[in-house]
């Protein structure tokens, strides 16, 4: 049975949505971590918000934080890859609550008020033909630079188990938890490749997603690091590099009566564990107040810069991300909230698709112009679309609901061909017409541009033998690697 | 206790140490003005060794020291400010004793030695280990009130080792699931490491084989209740050779017996020579931090014990008491050997070996982050990467006493807590790293606790006659379970202009406090 048929989602979730906070309904598989209630068919059950995903949220924005910061690995030599790589680097725009497709890069004008609502004057772009929401005239000047894919498509309709679908390319359900895409190129493309920057490999922009563990079954280290903060704000308050409210001075002051105060240490001068502690304080007062946590201020870009990218968290994290990238950093997500428009879809897309506009677009000329674009893969793209057929109806009040069957993914740079528009849905946006794109298709041509066999297994410390993407003998659906635009 | 052997020891050993010991004043406050005397027959061996080295041991502790010391090896749990002034002002000459007796009757005894086992033993709920939260919530809680009610440590083994039925009714039996997989030989080298603290893996073949047969006749099924699996004793399966115990003896097995029982008789009988051993050595080395034979689930022949003679003691101690493990904790916690300074006076590479001194290590990622919250008056927030079940756990539970190897947090996996994957001691990570420093130094996570923090805002506030040192005084015993020296008393006062109570320059100094050695390190 197909997941398409399988799931229940619908009426009884939506009761417990509400627009704010968007995270309050979570769908998920009964039995995510176990094998065997897939032995039939993925059972989807509503599931009310808990304490538990906040929490885990709260922990891993604050906690896996200062963490992997310092990682700094010794350099390795670079596995062997046939082809050289075109990408160095991916900046993953991830539209977190899944952006409908309709009112962003795959407009149905033709299909009427019920299904366009007031959007239905869609523009044309710089490539001929492609057309996009009216509110993206900023993106629609750099249309050759990008290309979008209509036809991506996993069937599911639940947050948790789509999120981790389109960032890992599995199902979920298997015998093991798999990382996502970022975690492999952290391994890849940071650590195993000679990576060696202070800063770890793999960073989230600002907050962690909390839908699943990315790392998967990789260690620790693979997890991205979230700065937290806020880099719209006048500081970018990233955590364990800039405490909120701790000055320089005071950040030397303390260190200095931490000094002063560490009597043990100075009765035991030649302990080799305690020489060990030095060294790592030493460290972690570089990037505290040394050069390498300068990659995070933003001040150090010209207000002129700053306004182009807008002056909202959003655009300000693009701006980040091309300083990330500049410094070598491989893998960068900017989780972009947001978009759970179960009520009042069309409110809220006048409110934020403005910014998206103006940081994206500054983003991809910026790359462009600083010869950057050529070897940075810029993804955009959240876990499914929404509900093709409004929802006019109290309390949806112009709500669109989650949708899986057909969405919209865009990618530019680091080998994708801008200009093109891959596969296509239906008239009204429901189903896909031609060319089906899964996750996996995706992340196999994503990993192939990095240089990054998409056949070859994936190492790991547990000895397990398992591929980087799925194979047929994996039973998942696979529609072939973009071969059209790479 | 032998006193003629005692009296012989010290006289010489007061001999052999008098020079030294006056050329060296103690270190303050950390070392004690008091000499060395010997306690027993642990400090006997250990004198008689050191001076056949000829190796300087350490001074014996401070009460500061000690005080701080005990609580985290024992319950790790930091001392609370008014636990640790009554101890420093106690004046019973035995009262260290007193105390060690005080502490493993606590209830964060159980929590932390519970713990530990469920390291050893593995429980969590998934991958590689996948014993379901369920079964985990029976066979934590079988573990902690095995180790409260100080069950004999030779029917806990036994009831591991023999028990069928429910993985939820029967917790025990969880001990053949939390195992990688279910071959006789996987399980037969699980059994060796946990309760010999042999490994089996790299034994011959046919040794090896000989021991998995005990258990190639273990059945698994399930039943209609979700997860639910019993684990039983099948005469069906038929065993791949003949089973031959590890000390070579061939078994003999009558029909219809559960091989099982067979292997924990022969572990079990007294005169066994690894199931003694391996437990006093491993409590020696969770005491110490280093075993008698190191690594402690690494014993074999040609990895001999630095004193054979200490180990003998312990295991005829042990066996002589019932197998009460308490009795062996106490007869360590009070020697002078586990009460030496952490300041090294011999430069001796042996030294550490032969436990010359007490070693440095830092603090468990789990006391760590208890003794914080302690401090601040805070919680934290655990929950498994697994959304489902959701776990719900009560704001004030401690690290240490987290069931499930499933349930953590960022800071826990920074801080180097076991993946509970194989049983292997050294799973556990203490080491520093950079960013766990950075986070201790400068996450909003540390800072907000702190700075926050309405437990230190009120222990630090001037009360009506107080002395303007007191808040900085409470802040010391807080944090590093001691008063601070005159030194540290005027840094810290001339830290802030008006001495001691400006909240912003206390909470500098909390900080500081919480990331220096002797906060973060067991010393």
């Amino acid at each position: 049975m197909s997941p398409h048929q399988s799931t229940n989602f619908p009426l009884a979730s939506l009761f417990h949505d509400s627009p704010l906070p968007p995270r309050s309904q979570v769908l998920t598989l009964s039995s995510y971590s176990s094998s065997a209630c897939f032995s039939a068919s993925p059972r989807l059950r509503v599931e009310k918000d808990s304490p538990g995903i906040s929490r885990r949220d709260a922990l891993r924005r604050g906690l896996v934080g200062a963490g992997s910061l310092l990682l700094a690995a010794a350099p390795r030599p670079a596995r062997a890859a046939p082809p050289p790589p075109k990408a160095k680097a991916v900046i993953q725009i991830w539209m977190w609550g899944g952006p409908s497709h309709l009112d962003t890069l795959d407009p149905k004008p033709a299909a009427g008020y019920d299904y366009c609502g007031p959007f239905d004057k869609p523009i044309p772009t710089n490539v001929t033909g492609m057309e996009i929401n009216e509110l993206l005239p900023l993106l629609a000047r750099q249309a050759d630079k990008y290309s979008i894919i209509r036809s991506m498509t996993h069937g599911v309709f639940a947050h948790e188990t789509a999120s981790y679908m389109v960032q890992t390319g599995r199902k979920p359900g298997e015998r093991l938890l798999y990382p996502c895409v970022g975690a492999v190129v952290s391994l890849l493309r940071g650590y195993n490749a000679g990576y060696s920057g202070l800063i770890p490999p793999y960073i989230v922009l600002t907050e962690a997603q909390g839908r699943f563990s990315e790392n998967g079954f990789l260690e620790e280290r693979y997890r991205p690091f979230a700065t937290g903060g806020d880099p719209a704000q006048a500081r970018f308050a990233v955590e364990g590099v800039v405490a909120q409210g701790v000055s320089d001075q005071r950040q030397k002051d303390r260190r200095e009566l931490l000094h002063n105060l560490n009597t043990l240490e100075k009765a035991l001068t030649n302990d080799p564990s305690l020489q060990a502690l030095d060294e790592t304080e030493r460290q972690a007062y570089e990037l505290i107040l040394g050069d390498a946590g300068k990659v995070f201020d933003l001040s150090q870009e010209t207000d002129e810069m700053r306004d182009r990218y807008g002056r909202n968290t959003f655009g300000q994290s693009c701006l980040v991300a091309r300083r990330l990238v500049e410094r070598g950093v491989p893998y960068i997500t900017i989780n972009y909230e947001g978009w759970d428009t179960h009520r009042q879809n069309f409110q809220v897309m006048r409110q934020k698709l403005p910014q998206m506009d103006k940081g994206m677009a500054t983003l991809l000329q910026d790359l462009s112009q600083r010869g950057l674009l050529s070897s940075t893969i810029v993804w955009w793209g959240g876990e499914f679309g929404r509900t093709p057929k409004v929802m006019w109806e109290a309390p949806w009040n112009g709500g669109r609901n989650h949708w899986g069957d057909v969405f919209c993914a865009l990618v530019a740079g680091g080998g994708f061909k801008g200009g093109h528009v891959v596969g296509a849905s239906d008239a009204k946006g429901e189903q896909v017409r031609d060319r089906p794109v899964y996750p996996c298709d995706l992340i196999g041509s994503i990993y192939e541009l990095l240089g990054i066999d998409p056949g070859g297994k994936l190492p790991n410390s547990q000895g397990l033998d398992v591929h980087m993407t799925p194979t047929v003998a994996d039973g998942i659906k696979m529609g072939g690697r973009l071969k059209e635009i790479v | 206790m032998n006193s003629a052997v005692n009296a012989i020891s010290i006289l010489i050993l007061t001999a052999a140490l008098a020079s030294a010991a006056t050329d060296k004043p103690p270190v303050l406050p950390f070392e004690s003005r008091a000499g060395l005397t010997s306690h027993g027959r642990i400090d006997d061996l250990a004198f008689d060794r050191w001076k056949r080295l000829g190796i300087q041991p350490a001074n014996p502790c401070s009460d500061e020291v000690f005080v701080r010391r005990v609580y985290l090896d024992v319950i790790g749990t930091l001392p609370t400010p008014e636990e640790a002034s009554q101890f420093l002002s106690d004046q019973d000459s035995d009262k260290r004793g007193a105390l060690i007796d005080r502490l493993l009757a606590r209830s964060e005894f159980a929590d932390y030695w519970a713990m530990k086992w469920s390291d050893l033993l593995r429980v969590k709920s998934e991958f590689p280990i996948n014993l379901w939260p369920n079964a985990v919530q029976a066979y934590y809680r079988w573990i902690h009130t095995s180790i409260k009610s100080n069950l004999p440590y030779d029917r806990f083994v036994r009831q591991l080792l023999v028990s069928s039925g429910s993985n939820f009714r029967v917790p025990e039996v969880n001990f053949y699931r939390a195992v990688q997989s279910k071959e006789p030989q996987t399980i037969a080298q699980a059994v060796a490491l946990t309760f010999m603290g042999a490994r089996a893996g790299n034994w011959p073949k046919a040794r090896l084989d000989g021991m998995a047969a005990f258990f190639s006749q273990i059945g698994y099924k399930s039943t209609a209740e979700w997860k639910e699996e019993i684990v039983y004793f099948d005469p069906q399966k038929a065993a791949p050779g003949p089973a031959v115990f590890p000390d070579g003896a061939p078994a003999r097995l009558a029909p219809g017996q559960d091989p099982r029982e067979v292997f924990a008789n022969w572990l079990l009988a007294p005169e066994n020579p690894w199931f003694a051993r391996n437990i006093v050595n491993r409590i020696w080395y969770w005491l110490l931090g280093r075993g008698i034979i190191h690594e402690p689930d690494d014993i074999r022949p040609d990895n001999p014990a630095v004193n054979p003679e200490v180990l003998a003691f312990l295991e005829r101690e042990l066996v002589a008491s019932h197998y009460d493990l308490k009795r062996v904790y106490r007869l360590i916690l009070t020697s002078q050997v586990y009460q030496l300074s952490s300041i090294p006076r011999t430069g001796d590479p042996r030294g550490a070996a032969n436990f010359a001194y007490y070693p440095l290590r830092r603090l468990d990622a789990e006391t760590l982050i208890d003794a914080v919250c302690q401090i601040t008056g805070t919680t934290e927030e655990y929950s498994s990467p697994i959304p489902e079940p959701f776990t719900f756990l009560p704001e004030s539970q401690r690290a240490i006493a987290l069931p499930d190897g499933s349930i953590g947090s960022g800071f826990l996996e920074m801080f180097g807590r076991p993946p509970r994957d194989t049983g292997l001691e050294s799973e556990r990570n203490n080491s520093p790293t950079a960013e766990q420093r950075l986070h201790m130094l400068n996450s909003s996570h540390i800072q907000l606790k702190i700075q926050q923090s309405a437990k230190l805002r009120t222990l630090v506030q001037l009360r009506p006659g107080g002395k303007p040192r007191d808040p900085i005084d409470r802040v010391y015993l807080a944090t590093l379970s001691r008063y601070p020296t005159v030194e540290e008393l005027k840094t810290a006062a001339a830290y802030s202009q008006s001495p001691g109570n400006k909240w912003p320059a206390i909470a500098d100094l909390a900080w500081a406090l919480v990331n220096t050695a002797e906060f973060l390190y067991r010393h």
